[in-house]
């Protein structure tokens, strides 16, 4: 993180370094995603080669201290948010599970104790796909990213684990997973769960959408783990946490409802009825123009607030709004765009209905996509 | 680098014009909103306290580094904001900041500026047959000898009443549409020029809104603001036409900023009522686990920051001369509709208090209802960012 910088100018200007990076990311979501985006959802599995291709580039290497075998780059959460929505563009899922093991190695290099960084971000840096997570959501109406009900009790030198994580990406496999939890009398804390210890256990589970990040329950019933699994070696800024997870679902909103903008402008403009193309029509292009002017909001408020995370200055309630803003605007654009579509949008010959679904769950996703 | 928040000097320049909004302009807002029509001398001293650059550094780009990048336009909407948040009748109603004067300014010849950039001049566009369809307009300009002799009747023209100059917009020849419209410099005082009317408005009252008509009205050939030509091919006509309406992506994110002023104080003397009232906002709960007053308050937030945003992103495009119509449009768009939105949930959330006079709730309701109108209606703005984005032409997508 840079820090703070006193008198900036307003700046909407890319680094030569992100513009790069954005046309490489924009590349790989052309190729490597958007075709298969279809079947990874229907089949609920992404093909094998794809996370390997992911880690060719070098995601969760970028931010690693060189000494630990990484890029030694500057962590940028505005250069995440901006891998995040070019991915995204490709497929909203495949994205979340691709950039799932930097946002653990994210939050190891922002809340992890030296010795955690040591032995855990070299794994990262082999130039294979590591399967690494992150989890915090609950499966019950009305769970707050505040207040998990997953406990943890000292026991010994170490802890006891208690309780049921849901909507974790790449549940099924990962065999790092970053766990928040209540620890009894202490507040809020993260453990470093490695392979499937006595104890937990992993179910995929299927939902409305997001088919191919490969979402799984994890239930934990009396799962003793090691001292040095705590996180940072004590209490965990949940909140921090929390704040720099939603700019990364943030992102991913604005990539698939950028993604939504530019099917739903070719189609309208080819799509003839009454003798000239929909796009003809005010009731159709006035939506199209509501779309872009929204999207370009989402897209300012998630920059501004990792802008100022990136700053070091606080950006919790920018974070706050941008998510809320992103969750309401991007289920709208959703719909929209199936909308746009008739008939053709209910059919899933036309991507728009998964993105309608994968939408949804930007209200719903906390603690994933850590920038 | 992003980085979406203002420089230290355009922050200061903000705040200090919030604080002429709250003590120069506040203490002012129901006695003119009562007394429509009644001159608020009172803002001829903001309008000197403001060209004395003693609080402002409106007048000037203020950029810290250099004049290109956060340069006039930045500024301008910052000073929007903060003086409408005082009250957007009053900005409007401050004399010699006629959108005529921007006008005189930006097309005059050295001569036309000398002799009348520094009046007070308002803007004569509107027709009562011709309001967003401009190139529509039938108030006709003929040349006789050494004057051009006008005919016509122009509406809703701000400060129309108070000013001393105009600058109204008329046709050389209907038949060559567009191309033929050009806009000429009228004294007040003029014989045949006539005040015919002030409007009784829905809000902003203490801003005037004048009908003129010109009857034979005779003024001399230098008064002509540009050049006279008419382009002879369909080329030329809509490049003459679309310099003239570029001025609007200039204005229209000034325009919008005034919604962003107007919301801003709605939810400020909202929270501070509701806070009266107990309520807390953590920012941190999510929205469907939050009380709905508390909900409705982070949404109405949230809407506001995206629509600031979208009005500092035009601007910041102007001022590094990026070609921004689009997002001229977009964000006069999302903040008319912001503006109104924000302002009429408020009334209703503080209930009597926001419904009465009282309180100025239900004054910035009405006030931020013309800046969704006014500079292009919302409707004209989903046209154009939709014909932008979509690659029609105003013949393609009507």
């Amino acid at each position: 993180m840079q820090p703070e910088a006193d008198n900036l100018l307003f700046d909407l200007t890319l680094t030569d370094e992100q513009r790069m990076n954005r046309e490489t990311m924009q590349r790989f979501a052309a190729a490597e995603m958007r075709e298969r985006a279809k079947s990874a959802d229907a089949e609920r599995t992404v093909p094998s080669e794809f996370y390997a291709k992911s880690a060719e580039l070098g995601l969760a290497v970028l931010p690693v201290p060189e000494a630990l075998g990484g890029a030694g780059m500057a962590r940028s959460p505005v250069s995440n948010a901006l891998i995040s929505e070019d991915l995204a563009h490709g497929d909203m899922a495949m994205a979340l599970g691709a950039i799932s093991p930097l946002a653990l190695v994210n939050t190891l290099l922002d809340q992890g104790s030296d010795a955690q960084r040591e032995k855990y971000l070299p794994q990262f840096c082999t130039g294979a796909f590591r399967a690494a997570t992150t989890a915090l959501l609950e499966p019950r109406a009305t769970f707050d990213p505040g207040q998990p009900q997953t406990r943890a009790t000292r026991s010994g030198d170490g802890f006891c684990l208690n309780g049921t994580k849901c909507m974790v990406p790449l549940g099924r496999d990962a065999d790092l997973v970053l766990v928040v939890a209540e620890l009894a009398g202490e507040g809020p804390a993260a453990f470093l769960v490695e392979g499937t210890p006595a104890g937990m256990q992993r179910s995929s589970q299927a939902h409305m959408g997001l088919g191919s990040a490969q979402l799984a329950t994890l239930a934990f019933e009396q799962v003793e783990l090691p001292p040095d699994s705590l996180l940072g070696g004590g209490p965990f800024n949940l909140r921090r946490f929390v704040d720099l997870s939603r700019l990364g679902i943030c992102a991913l909103a604005v990539g698939t409802c950028q993604a939504i903008l530019d099917y739903v402008t070719g189609y309208c403009n080819e799509r003839m009825a009454f003798g000239e193309p929909i796009s003809h029509r005010q009731s159709v292009a006035f939506m199209i123009a509501d779309i872009a002017i929204e999207l370009e909001g989402m897209r300012l408020m998630t920059w501004r607030a990792a802008a100022r995370a990136e700053q070091g200055l606080d950006f919790h309630q920018e974070a706050y709004l941008a998510k809320l803003f992103c969750a309401e605007h991007a289920m709208k654009i959703g719909t929209d765009g199936v909308q746009l579509l008739g008939g053709h949008g209910f059919c899933r010959e036309h991507p728009v209905e998964m993105w309608y679904r994968n939408l949804r769950s930007v209200a719903i996703l906390d603690g994933v996509a850590s920038l | 680098m992003i980085n979406l928040e203002l420089s230290d000097k355009h922050q200061e320049t903000y705040n200090n014009l919030r604080m002429v909004a709250e003590h120069m302009m506040r203490p002012y807002s129901r006695k003119y909103d009562r007394e429509e029509h009644s001159y608020p001398k009172e803002m001829e001293d903001v309008a000197k306290l403001l060209d004395s650059g003693a609080t402002a550094r409106a007048s000037a780009p203020g950029s810290p580094r250099g004049a290109v990048k956060n340069g006039a336009n930045l500024l301008a909407v910052s000073a929007y904001e903060a003086l409408c948040w005082g009250d957007v009748g009053l900005m409007l109603a401050m004399p010699g900041r006629g959108l005529g004067n921007a006008a005189i300014n930006a097309v005059g010849t050295p001569e036309q500026i000398q002799q009348h950039g520094s009046s007070y001049a308002a803007m004569c566009i509107t027709e009562p047959g011709a309001g967003s369809d401009s190139a529509n307009i039938s108030t006709t300009a003929v040349l006789d000898g050494e004057e051009w002799v006008l005919n016509g009747e122009k509406i809703y023209v701000t400060a129309g009443g108070r000013c001393d100059t105009l600058v109204v917009w008329a046709t050389l020849d209907k038949s060559a549409g567009k191309a033929a419209i050009k806009s000429f410099i009228v004294k007040k005082g003029t014989p045949g020029c006539e005040v015919t009317r002030l409007e009784h408005k829905m809000g902003i009252r203490a801003s005037d809104t004048a009908a003129i008509s010109f009857s034979d009205c005779r003024i001399p050939r230098e008064n002509l603001l540009g050049s006279a030509e008419v382009a002879p091919d369909a080329e030329g006509r809509k490049k003459a036409f679309g310099g003239v309406m570029q001025t609007f992506d200039n204005t229209r994110p000034p325009v919008a900023a005034m919604a962003i002023g107007v919301a801003r104080a709605a939810l400020d003397l909202t929270r501070e009522m509701l806070a009266d009232e107990g309520l807390t906002l953590d920012f941190e709960t999510k929205p469907g686990n939050s009380s709905a007053v508390q909900a409705e308050i982070y949404r109405m937030e949230a809407e506001w920051q995206a629509a600031r945003l979208l009005v500092q992103k035009a601007a910041w495009m102007a001022d590094n001369k990026q070609p921004n119509s689009m997002e001229a449009s977009m964000c006069k768009a999302k903040a008319g509709r912001m503006g109104n939105e924000v302002t009429l949930r408020c009334v209703e959330l503080c209930q009597g208090l926001g419904y009465s006079e009282d309180q100025l709730l239900e004054k910035f309701a009405r006030d931020s209802k013309i800046i969704d109108i006014f500079e292009g209606t919302q409707q004209i703005q989903q046209l154009i960012v939709a014909r932008r984005l979509l690659g029609k032409s105003s013949s393609e997508l009507k």
